[in-house]
């Protein structure tokens, strides 16, 4: 059995690791705040967004010469798969939950005889997947040295992936995140970006009678600076998204964890009790024994 | 006046979803007035500034680095690259991203021509973030 001072230090290291998970899902909460209000308060552009190209692209994409970023290579080769994590563990199942995903795509498209590359945004992707798919990884991107992730960083990200497009780095690109449902649900989901998923022509004919665009400069032309910025502005729904989704998810994870902790406590407690009541019990048998063989 | 919905949205928010009677925006072929009733556009903006007319008075400006807006009878959607209200927009800031622009132009002297376009643009809207800083 345990002595006294034994469980005296287990009940007070649990304790000090109580206040820390406390005060982390403090921070976490408060940071979840900001971090869900930046992305609620992204959602229009990316609707908005989503509505000009759909009334442009479907103009655009039976063409031929339409532009890559909206068809893509043509080719179903190489698949780029662009996986969002956060840069920081204790939250729970979130980052291993996208690392799982996307090591179950690898295995199907590398199966299917497909070249994969990846690209993580987020250290804990990247050092989850590095242990199986090193080779596969062409990029590496953190954000963990910023408070904010503004939107000219998932420029630079887009950038980078358009640039691989252009060289003929890839056919097929897919984004791998974390979505944020709620606090306590976050959804790893797959979305294609290139070729990119054209929403349905028809559904604009509901808002209202079919309205006759002009383009001023061309079609082509604001589709040339239009697709860019989509794609620039789904990752950057991706990431915030991701950020929410890992504040609540941390929030979560240590509530759970300060819970565990108070039961922990509580056993130890009632132990360190039964054992001193105990200590005192055999303490007196041996002076009353004591006394009655004088 | 007639009025129509204006909204106004960059990455990072919302900035304005109201009735308005008028908007003034800077597209690429030249500024663009825009009442109620207008014929149905999609048009691509440069660097320059937004107003906004309600009650016979100018009541917000802002500066945006460029965008697209979507243009319909009774709505008016524009989104913003950057957007900044003219009154926080401050000529230090702009003057210095006139220069990173200028450097990025210099730098991509001899890169794609679209690369090279790209960063042309950027330069053109820095300049006239510089002169409406100035203008305000």
């Amino acid at each position: 059995m345990a002595s006294l001072k034994d469980l005296r230090g287990r009940i007070n290291s649990v304790k000090s690791t109580r206040k820390i998970t406390q005060a982390m899902k403090m921070v976490a909460a408060a940071k979840l705040r900001r971090a869900q209000a930046q992305a609620e308060a992204a959602r229009p552009y990316a609707e908005r967004m989503e509505q000009i190209l759909a009334s442009l692209g479907a103009a655009v994409a039976g063409a031929p010469g339409a532009p890559r970023l909206l068809v893509g290579s043509g080719a179903d080769k190489v698949h780029l798969l662009v996986v969002v994590t956060a840069d920081r563990g204790l939250a729970g199942p979130f980052n291993t939950q996208v690392g799982r995903l996307a090591r179950a795509r690898i295995r199907t498209l590398e199966a299917e005889g497909k070249q994969v590359k990846v690209l993580t945004v987020g250290r804990k992707g990247a050092a989850f997947l590095k242990r199986e798919f090193a080779s596969r990884i062409v990029a590496e991107v953190t954000f963990a040295n910023k408070k904010r992730v503004e939107f000219e960083d998932a420029e630079a990200v887009a950038q980078t992936i358009a640039g691989m497009l252009d060289q003929g780095g890839f056919d097929v690109c897919s984004l791998l995140y974390n979505r944020f449902r709620n606090v306590i649900s976050q959804i790893p989901t797959e979305q294609r970006l290139i070729p990119a998923p054209l929403p349905e022509g028809p559904a604009q004919a509901a808002s209202g009678p079919q309205a006759q665009y002009e383009y001023e400069p061309t079609e082509e032309e604001i589709l040339a600076t239009l697709l860019p910025r989509n794609l620039a502005i789904q990752l950057y729904r991706a990431i915030l998204e991701s950020a929410a989704g890992e504040h609540g998810a941390r929030m979560n994870a240590m509530d759970n964890a300060t819970r565990n902790a108070g039961e922990m406590i509580n056993k130890l407690t009632l132990n360190y009790n039964r054992t001193r009541q105990a200590n005192i019990t055999r303490e007196l048998i041996e002076i009353i024994s004591g006394a009655e063989a004088v | 006046m007639a009025t129509f919905l204006l909204e106004l949205v960059s990455p990072e928010k919302l900035l304005l979803s109201r009735q308005v009677e008028m908007t003034t925006i800077p597209a690429v072929e030249g500024e663009m007035g825009v009442l109620a009733g207008h014929a149905p556009m999609i048009v691509a903006l440069k660097g320059g500034v937004i107003r906004v007319r309600e009650g016979g008075n100018e009541t917000v400006a802002l500066f945006v680095a460029g965008g697209f807006a979507e243009v319909s009878p009774d709505r008016v959607t524009v989104l913003a690259d950057d957007a900044t209200p003219l009154a926080q927009l401050s000529r230090a800031t702009s003057e210095r991203k006139l220069a990173e622009a200028e450097a990025a132009l210099a730098a991509a002297a001899d890169a794609e021509p679209e690369k090279r376009e790209a960063a042309q643009l950027r330069v053109l809207s820095a300049q006239a973030a510089v002169a409406a800083a100035e203008a305000a």
